[in-house]
């Protein structure tokens, strides 16, 4: 039964003890007034503000938020409080709105304790006004009411309090929002309460008691491990402190299970805020600037972000340079077409004149260009040490500090991309996960014919090793057991490449070699497709065999289509098609040309699978232009054993998992 | 504070302060149709459309209308296609927002149009408006107002031109016929 109310509609309440929502898109105060019967505040102390939060019945929030919860426990109001008044006001001084004109319409509502809506009200038709009385309860006749009031004070809070009849109106109206300035600040200068650094300790924690067998574990343990200490966020201690619903439990049990984000309705951490620009200068990049509910889904977007701006800023460079060069080719023909230019020397001072304006305006939009990408490399400098190692290069030392990870990771990082002007601006080229698309890494020809001094035999060895660099990173950053790598390398060929696979012991099987290990691999895994779908498709997921391993497939195919028969050729496009809803992914090794004897019949298959080279190569369009972006493999660097390690821990949880 | 702009009109988007303006909004807001009778649902909609078109030395560059919501570089950004309009309380139904400082070196000029792309002359449309805000403090620096536009199914509203180093809108308030910006074009082309 909720009404919705107008403003100066009342509505009975119910009960007493209620709690009243506001929500407004920024961060706005919420307090409340308490007036006696002839609507007068009698002092300050009837006034609950963020630095007053709590008289008696009445709690408010402790500092300025987009969302706030007022407790109100209307039989515990003093005894000549006949109304309570709901106030509205914007922050002062910290650089936000300062109207309400300028922010969403405040959206308020009264709810009994058990979350249900008595009434609501949205405060439309506001607009200079920085105060504002959203809502009053009182009591008429021993009956207490709701009233929507809505009523706008453009001289903010002092002039509201100075209607209700408070002498010091403009005193206590700058002490309330002095607190809540410094709860702003003080908001703003915490740093990030979960950086990347704190969510890898965490996970190492929770993973060090499972693998001791120790499921009890309580509160994750402050690890002894090595590498950077874990940047405890600092617990201001006083109001207005936000503390992470992970970590808010100092010594009690953490009811929290290790591996479960906090439901959706809990609310998000902060994000990490960049510090104020210096005048003249662009603001310092910061890791994690960016939405999202978690560290890694801010890392993600803010990847993403970067990637765009790239292709924006680099388009439009391109386009002033071409514009610049069409201008003084229209202006050469015209100088030439003139007959006067031939006179003399004003036909080579009009060419000067176009080539100096079209080096002028290339050399502006280059020097746009260059400030873009120099922000673009500093943010890139900050990002690139907190990624997690789902999305970090080989090279970077969150591999070293490698532990399994107890959560599927939102991406991959395939490789980096960049353009021919931006080539120390390097994007991770980031793929969603689960994979919705297979993928082909390509051993032949580089489309753009700049790779010519790699023979066949050498592309095809380099192409397996990126092939088998991708398929490690992926069995590392999923939790133990929840992915399987199988490989078909019929012609046996690349023992070279898959020797770290195969000395961890991470495979799931032992690669097929030959037209009988075709067979054998492309049967288990179309089995398992079957099986699965008919489950899904029966409504019977319960009734797969037990010995079915559900994780994620992971099908590394070398040579393709070496020693694959018309039949297995028909098993593959058949797991190309239905593999990838049921979890059972394509990778490809192959050159295209291996298999134009099935002429355009695999042609859907190529189509389906995401194209990756082993070597530098620009086949990579992005979404918003359409730029060719180079892409290079996200390699193992020569000489580093950080795959087997990686690998080696891979290997142990799945032994300890499979027991 | 709003100036109410006439035809030809220019202002130097110079803020008071003295400061440049860095982003600007073009609002376009308008009334839906009034709904009729029985068969409520066969009520023509109003569908407006607000459009901006890029020009660098009296060449267009890039456009942003409904087609193609984001400009190349990524400076000029349309909110998206409103296809019937608002209730007509004075909120933008479709807005541009231009970031002046990311706006390409060679881009000299940039023209906000509005069409109507179902047809319908101004004279129709209620409580039609197009304006621009300082996108920085919400502060409206200009407003037209459509209505009573007379026989016509498309305006051309202002331009946002470079001054050495600032920006300057001039309102155009050209009337003309068109159902996209495309068939504008030629009537754009005088006032560059």
């Amino acid at each position: 039964m909720t009404v919705e109310l107008v403003r100066g509609q009342n509505a009975p309440l119910p009960q007493t003890r209620l709690e009243i929502r506001v929500s407004a898109g920024k961060p706005i105060v919420a307090g409340a007034t308490l007036s006696d019967a002839q609507g007068k505040v009698r002092g300050a102390e009837w006034i609950a503000h963020p630095g007053s939060p709590q008289l008696p019945g009445l709690e408010v929030s402790q500092q300025a938020a987009a969302d706030h919860r007022l407790a109100v426990d209307l039989e515990a109001l003093p005894d000549p409080v006949e109304r309570v008044n709901v106030l509205l006001a914007l922050p002062v001084g910290v650089g936000g709105p300062v109207r309400f004109g300028a922010v969403a319409a405040p959206f308020i509502a009264v709810t009994g304790l058990d979350g249900s809506e008595v009434a609501s009200y949205t405060i439309t038709d506001l607009d200079p006004e920085s105060a504002v009385v959203a809502l009053e309860l009182y009591r008429r006749n021993g009956v207490w009411k709701v009233r929507a009031v809505g009523q706008g004070y453009a001289g903010g809070l002092a002039e509201m309090l100075a209607d209700q009849g408070l002498g010091q109106s403009r005193e206590i109206a700058t002490q309330i929002l002095d607190a809540v300035a410094r709860g702003m600040a003080r908001s703003v200068a915490a740093p990030p309460p979960r950086t990347a650094e704190g969510d890898r300790v965490r996970h190492t924690a929770a993973t060090a008691g499972s693998a001791a067998g120790d499921h009890t574990a309580g509160a994750p343990q402050p690890p002894a491990t090595a590498g950077p200490a874990p940047a405890q966020p600092p617990t201001t201690g006083g109001p207005g402190s936000s503390v992470p619903p992970e970590q808010s439990t100092a010594d009690g049990i953490n009811y929290a299970h290790p591996g479960r984000r906090p439901a959706a309705a809990a609310p998000p951490t902060p994000p990490p805020t960049a510090p104020p620009a210096q005048p003249g200068q662009p603001a310092q990049p910061v890791a994690g600037d960016a939405t999202g509910w978690s560290m890694e889904e801010r890392l993600y977007n803010q990847v993403w972000g970067m990637f765009e701006d790239l292709a924006r800023t680099t388009a439009a460079y391109r386009s002033a340079v071409d514009f610049a060069e069409s201008r003084m080719e229209q202006e050469l023909d015209k100088v030439l077409s003139d007959p006067r230019s031939r006179i003399g020397g004003t036909g080579d001072a009009a060419r000067e004149a176009a080539r100096a304006k079209q080096t002028a305006l290339v050399d502006q939009a280059r020097a746009v260009l260059d400030r873009d990408l120099a922000q673009l490399k500093a943010e890139a400098e900050v990002v690139e040490p907190a990624l997690p190692p789902a999305f970090a290069a080989w090279d970077n030392p969150v591999w070293q500090a490698y532990r399994v990870p107890m959560e599927i990771p939102m991406a991959l990082r395939l490789g980096d991309l960049h353009l021919p002007e931006s080539a120390d601006v390097r994007i991770p080229l980031l793929m969603r996960l689960p994979m919705e698309r297979g993928l082909w890494i390509d051993c032949g020809r580089s489309s753009s014919g700049s790779v010519t001094f790699h023979d066949s035999a050498e592309l095809h060895r380099l192409a397996m090793d990126t092939a088998v660099a991708h398929a490690a990173r992926l069995l590392a950053v999923y939790p133990a057991g929840d992915f399987s790598v199988h490989v078909i390398d019929a012609g046996g060929s690349a023992a070279g490449s898959l020797a770290p696979l195969l000395q961890a012991g991470v495979l799931a099987h032992p690669p097929g070699h030959g037209a009988a290990g075709v067979t054998e691999v492309l049967a288990r895994l179309t089995k398992r497709v079957e099986l699965v779908q008919m489950a899904i498709r029966g409504g019977a997921t319960d009734a797969l065999p037990p010995d079915l391993d559900t994780g994620e497939q992971l099908l590394i195919v070398h040579d393709f289509p070496h020693g694959f028969d018309d039949r297995a050729v028909t098993q593959l496009r058949y797991l190309a098609d239905e593999g990838p809803a049921v979890g059972v992914h394509l990778m490809l090794v192959a050159d295209r040309e291996d298999a134009s004897a099935y002429g355009p019949i695999l042609d859907p298959l190529w189509r389906s699978l995401l194209r990756l080279t082993p070597v530098p190569d620009d086949h990579l369009a992005d979404p918003w232009i359409g730029h060719a972006w180079t892409y290079q493999p996200a390699l193992v660097p020569p000489g580093s054993s950080v795959l087997q390690q990686v690998l080696a821990q891979v290997a142990q949880a799945r032994r300890e998992w499979g027991r | 504070m709003t100036v109410n702009m006439t035809k030809g009109q220019a202002i130097s988007l110079q803020k008071s302060d003295g400061g440049t303006l860095t982003a600007v909004r073009m609002g376009l807001g308008w009334q839906a149709a009034p709904r009729r009778g029985l068969f409520g649902s066969r009520t023509r909609e109003i569908d407006l459309d607000a459009s901006a078109v890029l020009f660098a030395d009296k060449q267009p560059v890039d456009v942003v209308f409904f087609r193609h919501l984001v400009s190349d570089d990524g400076s000029v950004r349309h909110t998206g296609d409103n296809l019937v309009g608002g209730v007509g309380q004075g909120g933008d139904d479709e807005a541009i927002l231009v970031d002046l400082q990311r706006v390409p070196v060679h881009i000299d000029q940039i023209v906000f149009t509005v069409n109507s792309f179902t047809g319908q002359t101004f004279q129709e449309v209620q409580n039609a408006f197009c304006r621009l805000v300082d996108e920085t403090n919400g502060q409206e620096m200009a407003r037209y107002t459509l209505d009573g536009g007379g026989q016509y199914t498309a305006q051309i509203m202002a331009k946002v031109h470079r001054n050495g180093t600032g920006w300057t809108m001039t309102a155009l308030g050209q009337p003309a016929n068109g159902r996209t910006f495309q068939d504008l074009m030629p009537a754009i082309l005088p006032h560059l």
